[in-house]
């Protein structure tokens, strides 16, 4: 529905979910890999690559974000989450070097929302995640603002990437993105317990 | 929830605690489905919301046939709210607020009819024939409902 008097339920911000938002709901989709550190008898089914009755522990597996949510315990015992790719060591560095020169489209449609829900998963490389998904929106932000107010700038990759930050609203409240939010936004990512 | 914690118990009471994983498996898928659902339903009533001021207080046929006799008695509820709070506004008269939506830049616009509409009455007892192709020039404030509804068509020069 495109027109102006229809306000959806808008994701939610930094680490929390709306309930109701379908941006989150989708979001919350996403396959992560994990691996098993109990046993889940008499579920075997869902595992497709063996036929067990039952999921034995370590086995590796992918499962959406909202499943692995729910079952992480911080004691460790149920699944321990990898990080994904993007998020490691390797690509911060490239992020920290040069934010505006990755594919963000390429790396998935939830960049900035699937690394911050990757918070939750007590990595010890928590703050270095939460302080490159800060430095990179910044800047790409910035850059975005700065080529789409250039009137004769014909490159559109400025228009993609504007699009690709409203996709991935983290930051963004109704449509807005306020610096002093985002500085305390990533004080509470980097102090949160 | 609840749900969750009385089959823990009893898995637990039973010696049967290795199940409790699975439990909480299925009850995550649970809560899931209801979120789901409960997402679903909400998003639908924020767009029957959204079409009270789109389309006025008179739904079109085909859209009130896809409507559960909740989300209707919901809309007209909604609309009865609406209603009484224009009213306690701008004094004895009340204000319509779902007219001039947006700040309009000129009094009278240029409008071409898309169907066949009839008779239409404008404030000074003029009677206007809405005939297909029928280009008109007409008080904005008259025209918006029907813009809004595809009947006439704003001309734009």
């Amino acid at each position: 529905m495109d027109t102006q008097s229809y306000f959806p339920v808008p994701p939610g911000v930094g680490m929390e979910e709306n309930f109701l938002s379908l941006d989150d709901i989708l979001l919350s989709h996403e396959r992560l890999p994990i691996r098993t550190e109990c046993t889940f008898p008499r579920l075997g089914f869902l595992e497709k690559s063996s036929d067990t009755q039952d999921i034995p522990e370590g086995t590796k597996m992918e499962l959406p974000l909202w499943l692995t949510k729910g079952l992480y315990e911080r004691k460790r015992k149920v699944v321990s989450v990898e990080l994904p790719k993007v998020y490691r060591e390797g690509w911060r560095t490239v992020f920290s070097a040069d934010p505006n020169v990755v594919d963000l489209h390429k790396m998935g449609p939830y960049y900035y929302g699937l690394g911050s829900q990757m918070l939750h998963f007590d990595s010890p490389e928590n703050p270095e995640i939460a302080q490159t998904l800060l430095q990179t929106f910044i800047a790409r932000f910035r850059r975005t603002m700065d080529s789409s107010q250039n009137a004769y700038n014909e490159d559109t990759s400025a228009l993609v990437e504007r699009e690709a930050i409203c996709c991935n609203r983290l930051w963004v409240r109704g449509g807005r993105w306020d610096k002093r939010d985002a500085v305390e936004e990533s004080q509470r990512l980097i102090t949160d317990d | 929830g609840g749900l969750c914690l009385h089959r823990e118990n009893e898995a637990k009471s039973e010696g049967r605690a290795e199940l409790i994983p699975s439990i909480k498996l299925r009850h995550c898928c649970l809560l899931r489905n209801q979120r789901c659902v409960t997402a679903y339903l909400y998003d639908r009533l924020l767009r029957i919301r959204a079409l009270r001021w789109e389309y006025g207080s008179v739904l079109p046929a085909n859209v009130r046939f896809h409507m559960c006799a909740e989300e209707l008695q919901w809309f007209s509820q909604y609309k009865k709210s609406l209603a009484s709070f224009m009213r306690s506004l701008g004094g004895d008269e009340g204000l319509d607020i779902t007219q001039d939506m947006k700040p309009p830049k000129s009094l009278y616009i240029e409008v071409r009819c898309l169907k066949d509409h009839g008779e239409f009455e404008i404030d000074d007892g003029t009677v206007i024939l809405l005939k297909k192709n029928s280009q008109h020039f007409l008080p904005r404030w008259k025209c918006e409902l029907l813009i809004r509804q595809g009947v006439l068509e704003h001309v734009v020069s």
